[in-house]
């Protein structure tokens, strides 16, 4: 057997209450890819931030290469070669590539020695292990792909030899992930030690020779990758059989509800986000629109939904025009029937300040039911707020606690909650299920396709693809702002992937 | 702003950290006192017992604490519309030539009930309209809030000083206000709501009805901020403004109206020095309550609950602090102006010194308060 390299014994943590690590044994062997699961809250992001000195734990001992050691701040983690990709990459937008891997590693007051000194390193670098990455390149031009092998080279440059990525592949293409793991396995032959904490399963299963599993604070199995399942895996981390998969039945498109044509959108610094969109989408049917973020969806939902302005096209809602272009009011819309679950529900969807019945009206706060003159009608909405906890098994059910206090899952819930009640005939939905538990998605996914079966017309985002594949009954991909290919329900992964990509439509075909 | 308020129970976040900050502000404080050879223990006495030793000194700190209560309640309400507005000085010294001309109008025609609530309306309508300005250049302009109210204070003074100076100044009088207001414009005094508590006022106390108003406007703040729906969507913005924006909330709306009613608020503080205690409109009548205005609206935590106890606070400062220069001679009207200084310091600009400390103590102490920090923190 490997040598440790690194060996965590009876680690516990607690904020306040909330036993976030609880009596954690875990031994990480040299030389290997070891995945972390759990669902949010789980505890994994803890317990990697108490091994990179975010954090101390309250009791319990770490080793690294059998030594043990006091990680006190990220820079003694450094020191001992343990080095960390975030899930948000730390790096300086308009520094090239090589200011940000020298950066907070500089030598002395000039800068010329350590670039050039980092210069051979990083030339080094690539060659050993694949990484390429131009050095002077300013970090805001290279797509994501290349940006997180900065952030890899970071690490290394400081010599890690025990490496934590966080949620690597959240921002990645099906491509850009592949190749993620192809410089991961190269690493791992060169005897570095990895750890992968994410919360998708067949990532694990592709790359990991051993997985540990957390719930609650606790690590509940370790197991080794070639002889565990997907579904077993999914069954600890939520302590219950799972349906990674939802049933559903034919859809039954009717009339079209939502036409969008030739929707062009800019952002505040003139550059095209949505170029030249058309969607049609009926009642009864859910119309998925994949792509990697950042190409364009976020704006298209935002102007259907009349939060961004249009530079042209046009949105007909029920054959009457929406004024995208002008001055459309997200609360006229909704009177109209279109209602829409915001991509980021932290600071757009919801106001995590408020308590949870002042959140259940966002948007319809303009509703009779819940005035009395200019007064709220506090009793009819805490009533209504409690009657929808009960429906969507929103917990804690409390409707006065303040929504900060939710787990993602149930904030998601709320939005969720709020926007179906209302009976809409047309839902936008973005990101449905970002940072919700494997439980709450499953419940999500039901409320949406029950919406279609409704005959509701359905328009939903997600950068996950095997959301969009087991939701939607027709599939847009869009990428750099056009769309760049339909397909029906049972297209393949590698397929709609190489769409996803960029890669032209024939070729794709091909 | 949401996220610091977040982890501490009520009790803790509305009391304690404010002692604490109090705390610390007397300390140093009364090492000043200690530098100029005084006894600072002595000098709080004397401090403390200037303010509420007498039915004299608590007519006079409550007279204080008004202006306080109208300007703190102005910067709270622009708060909870993420404004900072610092225009409460100006929005209140022009609001007092709106007072002025009423009272000038109508103090010889009409008995003080009645020149009142005109008055009333005539302040907050002056104030509101100084404030609209800025607000139109914040919300259509994206000019910032913070520096166009600060001009706007420097725009009101020097209008102010025209006007005092000059057209409404009587003919041949020598000082720059207005002539001597009648009776009609004369707020009563409301020194015997004390009596019953064995405290006798004299009637030259100024300690009148504006006190009552200023009241009567902490309810009606309350209740607009969080029983109205104006108040919903105020606070949807000031704690996003994209949420606001999903919610079909106007923005320019919202801003021109948050900043309408916080500067009706500043204004009306312009009632009760002229109605009630100097009756006349005289330069520099506002002398700096816009600007405590901010440390009680900061130390009240924005809500009225908490704006009036810390208004009779600085009321106290100011009334105490005027005994204490009169019974210390070493300790010079400016010392006190150091003492009121490091109190809006500690309490204001250096409310969250303690923060930290007294989270990390609440942690280790009663779980409970603090789950919202393992929350942030999730997997």
């Amino acid at each position: 057997m490997a040598q440790a390299a690194i060996e965590l014994t009876g680690i516990n943590k607690s904020f306040g209450a909330v036993q976030a690590n609880r009596d954690i044994n875990l031994v990480i062997e040299r030389g290997t890819i070891r995945g972390i699961v759990g669902e949010n809250g789980a505890g994994k992001s803890t317990l990697m931030s108490i091994l990179y000195g975010f954090y101390q734990a309250d009791s319990g001992e770490i080793k690294v290469d059998g030594k043990p050691v006091s990680i006190k701040t990220p820079n003694d983690a450094i020191a001992l070669g343990i080095g960390m990709v975030h899930q948000h990459f730390m790096l300086v937008e308009n520094f090239t590539v090589i200011e940000n891997v020298i950066l907070g590693a500089e030598s002395e007051a000039l800068l010329n020695k350590s670039i050039a000194k980092a210069r051979s390193e990083l030339e080094r670098l690539e060659r050993e292990y694949g990484l390429e990455v131009d050095p002077d390149a300013i970090i805001e031009e290279l797509p994501v792909g290349l940006q997180q092998r900065v952030e890899i080279l970071k690490a290394l440059y400081r010599g890690a030899e025990i490496l934590i990525l966080d949620e690597p592949t959240g921002v990645l293409t099906p491509a850009e992930a592949d190749h993620l793991f192809r410089i991961l396995q190269q690493l791992k032959e060169q005897g570095k030690t990895i750890v992968l904490i994410t919360h998708k399963l067949r990532e694990i299963m592709a790359i990991t020779d051993t997985v540990s599993v957390m719930r609650q604070g606790t690590i509940v199995a370790t197991r080794e990758t070639a002889g565990t399942t997907v579904e077993e895996l999914a069954e600890l981390m939520v302590g219950r059989r799972v349906l990674l998969q939802v049933e559903k039945g034919e859809a039954s498109p009717a009339e079209v509800k939502l036409a969008v044509k030739g929707l062009t959108v800019k952002d505040s610094r003139g550059v095209t986000m949505v170029d030249d969109v058309s969607v049609d989408v009926a009642a009864g049917e859910i119309v998925g629109i994949a792509g990697v973020a950042g190409n364009g969806q976020s704006e298209l939902i935002e102007a259907i939904c009349g939060i961004r302005r249009a530079e042209s096209g046009s949105v007909l809602l029920d054959g009457k025009p929406i004024d995208v272009t002008g001055i459309a009011d997200p609360g006229e819309l909704r009177d109209r029937g279109l209602a829409h679950v915001p991509e980021d529900r932290h600071h757009v969807g919801l106001v995590l300040a408020f308590e949870e019945n002042e959140n259940s009206i966002l948007g319809y706060h303009d509703k009779p039911l819940y005035l009395k003159g200019p007064f709220l009608n506090i009793d009819a909405i805490r009533n209504d707020a409690r009657e929808k906890i009960e429906k969507f098994d929103i917990r804690p059910g409390d409707c006065r606690l303040r929504t900060a206090n939710f787990s993602g899952g149930n904030q998601q819930k709320i939005v969720l909650a709020r926007e179906m009640e209302q009976d809409p005939g047309v839902l936008v939905v973005g990101q449905p299920t970002r940072g919700v538990d494997v439980g709450a998605i499953e419940f999500i996914h039901k409320q949406l396709i029950a919406m279609r079966d409704r005959g509701k017309a359905v328009l939903l985002i997600s950068v996950e693809l095997d959301e969009i594949r087991s939701l939607s009954d027709r599939i847009l991909v869009m990428f750099d702002g056009r769309i760049v290919g339909e397909r029906g329900a049972e297209a393949t992964e590698g397929e709609l992937g190489l769409l996803m990509a960029g890669v032209e439509q024939q070729e794709a075909a091909e | 702003m949401s996220t610091p308020y977040a982890k501490l129970p009520g009790w803790a976040d509305y009391g304690l950290i404010p002692l604490i900050n109090l705390l610390v502000a007397f300390a140093v404080a009364g090492l000043v006192v200690l530098l100029v050879g005084e006894n600072p223990f002595h000098a709080a006495v004397i401090l403390v017992d200037g303010a509420f030793g007498s039915g004299q000194g608590i007519a006079y700190t409550l007279y204080y604490a008004t202006n306080f209560i109208f300007t703190g309640l102005a910067v709270a309400v622009a708060f909870h519309c993420g404004l900072f507005n610092i225009g409460g000085e100006g929005q209140a010294y022009i609001a007092g030539l709106g007072v002025g001309v009423v009272c000038l109008a109508f103090d010889h025609v009409l008995p003080w009930w009645l020149t009142f609530p005109v008055a009333i309306l005539a302040a907050a309508a002056v104030g509101a309209l100084w404030a609209l300005i800025p607000a139109y250049l914040q919300a259509r302009r994206g000019s910032h809030i913070v520096i166009t109210t600060i001009m706007f204070n420097f725009i009101a003074a020097s209008a102010m000083v025209y006007l005092l100076v000059g057209p409404l100044k009587p003919r041949g009088a020598m000082a720059p206000q207005t002539r001597q207001l009648a009776e009609g414009a004369q707020l009563p005094k409301i020194g015997f709501l004390l009596e019953p508590f064995g405290l006798t006022v004299r009637p030259s106390v100024p300690f009148n009805l504006s006190f009552i108003l200023a009241l009567v406007m902490a309810v009606v703040v309350w209740a607009i901020i969080w029983r109205t729906k104006l108040g919903y969507e105020i606070r949807t913005y000031g704690f996003s403004p994209k949420a606001a924006r999903y919610a079909g909330i106007s923005e320019t709306r919202i801003i021109i109206i948050t900043m309408m009613i916080s500067g009706a608020l500043a204004g009306m503080m312009a009632l009760n020095p002229i109605m009630g205690d100097q009756h006349n409109v005289s330069l520099d009548f506002v002398s700096g309550a816009g600007f405590v205005g901010i440390a009680v609206a900061l130390m009240g935590r924005s809500h009225p609950a908490g704006i009036v106890p810390a208004a009779i606070l600085f009321g106290m400062l100011y009334q105490g602090g005027a005994e204490l220069a009169f019974e210390m001679p070493a300790i010079s009207r400016d010392m006190i102006v150091i003492i009121q200084g490091l109190v809006i310091l500690f309490a204001g600009a250096l409310e969250h010194l303690f923060r930290p400390t007294v989270q990390t103590i609440f942690a280790s102490l009663s779980p409970r308060s603090v789950s919202m920090a393992a929350k942030g923190e999730r997997a």
